[in-house]
């Protein structure tokens, strides 16, 4: 009952296009730089931890999803139908790893940087407080439902397109938000890897401390691509 | 009855170089503390007070209440997993457990290969297992909480593969882990006891 859902119905279309586009072009994933310095987070996320989080973990993800990719194509070119269902998995794991961390690095900054929602986009700003009476309630909130998530995974502050609203949400693993139909505007990874070597089984602490180098400014125009697109 | 938090069977250093001193600390006396706390807070006051733990892990999988189910399965799956480690374990196993194990899987090797991957690839935190079905061993993995026992097997042997079981040690390196787990810290007397109750 409590088995991950059969993620059949996500779409094989969807993974046919990926495929196809893999087969026709053989484009590689890559990992991208941190923006910043591995101890450029320091004090709230040491340089041990950014140095494995980025340089074993997502490029593991990278990799992983690579790999995958490269059988993919080969199963469309044979025809391999069960292989490419047997795919499903490794492809929405890895490539959701490597989605998830890519937004991850760049929603984050050094504390020196950080600025307010307000100074970054006072638009941005008025949705949280409209949404959640002010910032701190939108944290309060958003910390609540990710310290709850029960095992590995992500809280999303996220952008509905049809209701035009702002939502937090939670995802399981590396499920990327998309599948909850949101665009993602702000996550934070809640796998143990991401905090354990400097607060061990304090995740509370964690995502009270991470609020300290939140990128708002890249927060915004996330928040801005998805309104226009 | 309360779901009890036993000691851990050996010291907190027992289980070095593979297995820290801290990692015990923390993975006993705060996560499996934790679970068997928040059990015995939603327990009290329901049907359930007086049960053994296997028995609220069933009754809360029927009943859909996950929450329960989170914490009081975990409590059960770390009283297993501490029990199926011993300081100067691993290797090969003897007995009647070995006797299957080559029956089932063709070998050791075999076995070896299945639950190593069953562990690698439980992606998020998890749980691998070897199991008896009522008929043959099972290797199989489990997500979050899950346990065998709701699907009607009788656990034999389980290795912890969320990221705190590991991450003090080995870091990323969960393959490292999930091999040296195998090579020298399994307690396969205590597999073979269960094998002996289960069948």
């Amino acid at each position: 009952m409590f088995r991950q859902g059969n993620k059949l119905s996500t779409s094989i279309s969807r993974l046919s296009t990926l495929a196809s586009r893999a087969a026709g072009v053989r484009a590689k994933s890559t990992l991208p730089s941190l923006p910043y310095d591995f101890g450029a987070l320091e004090p709230v996320v040491n340089s041990e931890i950014m140095t494995l989080h980025h340089g074993k973990h997502h490029a593991t993800y990278v990799n992983n999803l690579n790999a995958a990719l490269e059988k993919m194509s080969d199963a469309m070119a044979k025809q391999d139908y069960a292989t490419m269902i047997a795919l499903q998995g490794a492809i929405q794991f890895n490539g959701g790893g490597h989605l998830n961390h890519s937004i991850f690095w760049q929603n984050l900054c050094p504390v020196k940087d950080v600025v307010a929602p307000s100074e970054a986009n006072p638009e941005l700003a008025k949705a949280i407080e409209g949404q959640w009476g002010s910032l701190d309630n939108f944290k309060t909130e958003f910390n609540t439902k990710t310290a709850a998530i029960q095992g590995s995974g992500w809280g999303w502050l996220g952008y509905n397109k049809q209701s035009k609203k702002l939502e937090i949400a939670t995802c399981a693993n590396q499920d990327p938000l998309v599948m909850k139909g949101l665009v993602p505007l702000l996550g934070i990874d809640v796998w143990e890897h991401a905090y354990y070597l400097q607060y061990k089984n304090a995740r509370p602490e964690y995502l009270k401390q991470i609020w300290q180098v939140v990128n708002w400014k890249d927060v915004a125009a996330r928040y801005e691509a998805a309104k226009k697109a | 009855m309360k779901i009890e938090l036993a000691p851990l069977p050996y010291d907190y250093t027992a289980l070095e170089p593979k297995i820290g001193k801290r990692t015990l600390e923390i993975h006993h006396d705060k996560h499996h503390a934790k679970y068997v706390n928040v059990a015995n807070q939603m327990i009290e006051g329901t049907d359930m007070e007086k049960d053994d733990c296997a028995t609220i892990v069933m009754k809360s999988h029927k009943a859909g209440n996950q929450g329960l189910f989170n914490n009081a399965a975990q409590a059960w799956n770390h009283d297993f997993y501490w029990k199926c480690m011993k300081p100067g374990g691993g290797g090969k196993p003897t007995g009647a457990i070995a006797d299957q194990i080559n029956k089932d899987f063709g070998s050791y090797d075999e076995f070896k290969k299945q639950f190593e991957v069953a562990g690698n690839t439980a992606f998020g935190s998890g749980w691998a297992w070897l199991s008896w079905d009522g008929s043959k061993l099972v290797v199989d993995k489990t997500i979050g909480a899950g346990n065998p026992i709701t699907d009607g097997k009788k656990p034999l042997l389980t290795m912890d593969v969320w990221e705190h079981a590991y991450y003090l040690d080995y870091q990323n390196m969960r393959a490292t882990y999930c091999t040296d787990f195998l090579d020298s810290l399994v307690n396969w007397d205590f597999v073979n006891q269960n094998f002996a109750s289960a069948k």
